[in-house]
């Protein structure tokens, strides 16, 4: 088995992100940023650089600093240190009203006492906007979120994913530069999250001027199928940043190797290795491969499309697998269970990550 | 199994009804009397009349303890709604030290007993050398009226979601057009509703009216007298008649407040 050395990226995870060129502003950019509630560490040493238009990401489990840090950009929580810059001006010690930044709250947060036209148009009233034209303009963002019919009704009386496009409305009305969301999806069902998933997209990209989405989840198929680049957060720090594929493909360790999809890690002479369980190969009769590994099937979960097998290797570690269903039926994919198998994949699908130790000798 | 069941619930009914009865007969026959013709309460009436309705509506005496009945309850109430609701937020918002006692201080009047708190505020006055006025009055009123407006409005904070006032900083508000835009509207019926029982408890008060009042006659005052003296039995039960009604519509007001403000409500029916 090769090493694969050379395509992993070289991005220690202690130390702050590549920054975008000097003399060009981020769109958001926050150097040093550290938080803490109590005893508790919420984001530890932070930097990160959004560039303009950007559809940017958050991810990382829950309490791993994340919503801290979408909070510190829009004013909410005051940082502990570090600083906050929007399109490179130092707003670390504005109030959240004085920020041109809007946010889609996780629960919405919608007025419960004014209609949704009035929702939409309040930020626009409070700047003094008049009421037929600060009307007019919310009746535009209702159409852009496909809602154009229902101005009059009251919050309650809509269903969950109608207010998430009311509160998208109202935060795209005042025109932010940036626009943050926090969870935006995550009380939705599963089928309506997809939709919304790829028309949050289609949104960003109908806007006459581009707006910079920096998104929050913790749902890494969200994260994969919506973002221009990915940071991965973990115990409040970043553990990567890069493009979707950069990440899946190449990551920096073994949490973001874990974190985002499922993945096999192997220890090899003191290395240690991921793999992605698609890149895995269950050989049939008849074909050979030099590097083949035997083991054994414990578990099979036919999942549709795909089947996931479970296979603990001769003297060596469990491997999950998956495996297109193109001729497998749910029958013969059960039947596997108990059977002897061989795997293989290509070299340079097997990933070097940076280990603990080294991890500790660099810092 | 089913009939034992049955049996239970009718005697249940049974017996809330007769709970019921014990409790509103008594008013009942206050409001009966109020149309006695003649001034000895004696069964059967020997007829209908509202001749003491006038009689009593001209008695200056009772005029005057009316009068001050009422501006005693709208000052109180005033007086609690804007320290009860500016309590409350304060509470609600900000961690501070001595906050938990700050709570538990609002509410003792409540747990206290009136004539101690009556006790208190009459010794106090007499020793800092006030003298008994509508204001002293007003004062004794307070201390309980606070408390009614401080925990409607907490716990009508408490339902809001948190995250209205970041929604509208958020979109640009600043403090002011928060608390009028947004705060305001999401405790409004729960501060009508704290007021109007606010009043209402003022407007029916007497332990701690006396020591504070001096020779001063609010409207209970004059009918815990009238009632001692036996002089004008059927112009106090008119009198009590019209108490009632002006403590039921603000109580039935306020619970239909209360219970109305479902739209303001935060945990809102999950709709798929």
């Amino acid at each position: 088995m090769a090493s694969g050395g050379g395509t992993t990226i070289d991005a220690p995870s202690s130390t702050p992100p590549p920054l975008s060129p000097v003399g060009v502003d981020a769109a958001v950019r926050i150097s040093g940023v550290r938080k803490t509630y109590g005893d508790v560490v919420a984001v530890d040493n932070l930097s990160l650089a959004v560039d303009a238009g950007e559809f940017f990401t958050l991810l990382g489990p829950s309490g791993s600093g994340k919503t801290t840090t979408l909070r510190v950009i829009a004013g909410f929580e005051p940082a502990d240190c570090g600083s906050v810059e929007l399109h490179g001006v130092d707003v670390t010690r504005s109030p959240p009203f004085q920020r041109p930044v809007n946010t889609v709250f996780q629960d919405y947060a919608l007025f419960p006492h004014m209609s949704v036209i009035d929702n939409v148009a309040y930020g626009l009233r409070v700047r003094g906007v008049g009421k037929r034209q600060r009307h007019a303009q919310a009746a535009e963002a209702l159409k852009m979120v496909r809602l154009p019919d229902i101005g009059q009704r009251r919050p309650l009386q809509l269903s969950g994913g109608q207010r998430q496009r009311v509160a998208l409305a109202r935060a795209l009305v005042n025109r932010p530069r940036v626009l943050l969301l926090d969870e935006p999806l995550g009380a939705l069902d599963l089928k309506l999250r997809q939709e919304m998933q790829l028309e949050l997209k289609a949104i960003q990209r109908e806007l006459s001027e581009r707006i910079t989405f920096l998104y929050v989840t913790h749902d890494q198929d969200e994260a994969l199928t919506m973002s221009d680049r990915i940071a991965v957060f973990c115990d409040g720090r970043i553990e990567q940043v890069g493009t979707p594929g950069e990440v899946y493909e190449h990551p920096a360790n073994e949490f973001v190797a874990g974190f985002v999809g499922t993945s096999n890690v192997i220890k090899r002479d003191g290395r240690t290795y991921t793999v992605r369980p698609e890149k895995i190969r269950m050989l049939g009769h008849g074909e050979s491969d030099a590097a083949a590994m035997e083991g054994t099937v414990r578990e099979v979960a036919y999942l549709g499309p795909v089947t996931r097998y479970v296979v603990e290797l001769d003297g060596a570690e469990t491997l999950v697998v998956l495996r297109q269903n193109i001729d497998t039926s749910a029958m013969q994919a059960s039947e596997q269970r108990g059977r002897r198998v061989r795997l293989a994949w290509r070299a340079e699908d097997a990933r070097l990550l940076e280990t603990k130790e080294q991890e500790a000798g660099n810092t | 199994m089913i009939g034992a069941s049955r049996w239970s619930r009718v005697a249940f009914a049974c017996g809330a009804a007769l709970i019921m009865l014990f409790l509103l007969i008594p008013l009942a026959l206050i409001i009966v009397y109020a149309f006695n013709p003649s001034n000895i309460q004696s069964w059967p009436l020997s007829g209908l009349s509202t001749k003491w309705f006038s009689s009593t509506w001209h008695n200056e005496e009772m005029r005057h303890a009316l009068w001050l009945s009422v501006r005693a309850g709208l000052l109180a109430t005033a007086i609690a709604i804007l320290l009860g609701s500016t309590a409350a937020f304060a509470v609600h918002r900000f961690r501070f030290f001595g906050r938990d006692a700050i709570s538990f201080l609002f509410v003792l009047p409540i747990a206290l007993p009136g004539i101690i708190t009556g006790m208190a505020l009459n010794s106090f006055i007499s020793f800092s050398g006030l003298t008994f006025s509508l204001t002293t009055i007003v004062i004794g009123h307070a201390t309980f009226c606070i408390v009614i407006v401080y925990n409607n409005v907490l716990a009508r904070l408490r339902r809001t979601q948190p995250s209205l006032i970041e929604a509208s900083m958020d979109l640009g508000a600043d403090g002011w057009q928060t608390f009028r835009l947004v705060m305001l509207p999401a405790i409004a019926t729960a501060l009508v509703a704290g007021g109007l029982l606010a009043f209402a408890l003022s407007f029916d008060e007497i332990v701690v009216t006396i020591f504070t009042a001096g020779a001063q006659n609010t409207l209970p005052i004059w009918i815990f007298g009238n009632i001692r003296l036996g002089q004008q039995l059927p112009q106090v039960n008119v009198v009590v008649l019209f108490v009632i009604a002006v403590t039921l519509i603000p109580v039935a007001l306020a619970q239909r407040l209360t219970r109305d403000a479902g739209l303001l409500r935060t945990t809102a029916p999950r709709t798929a």
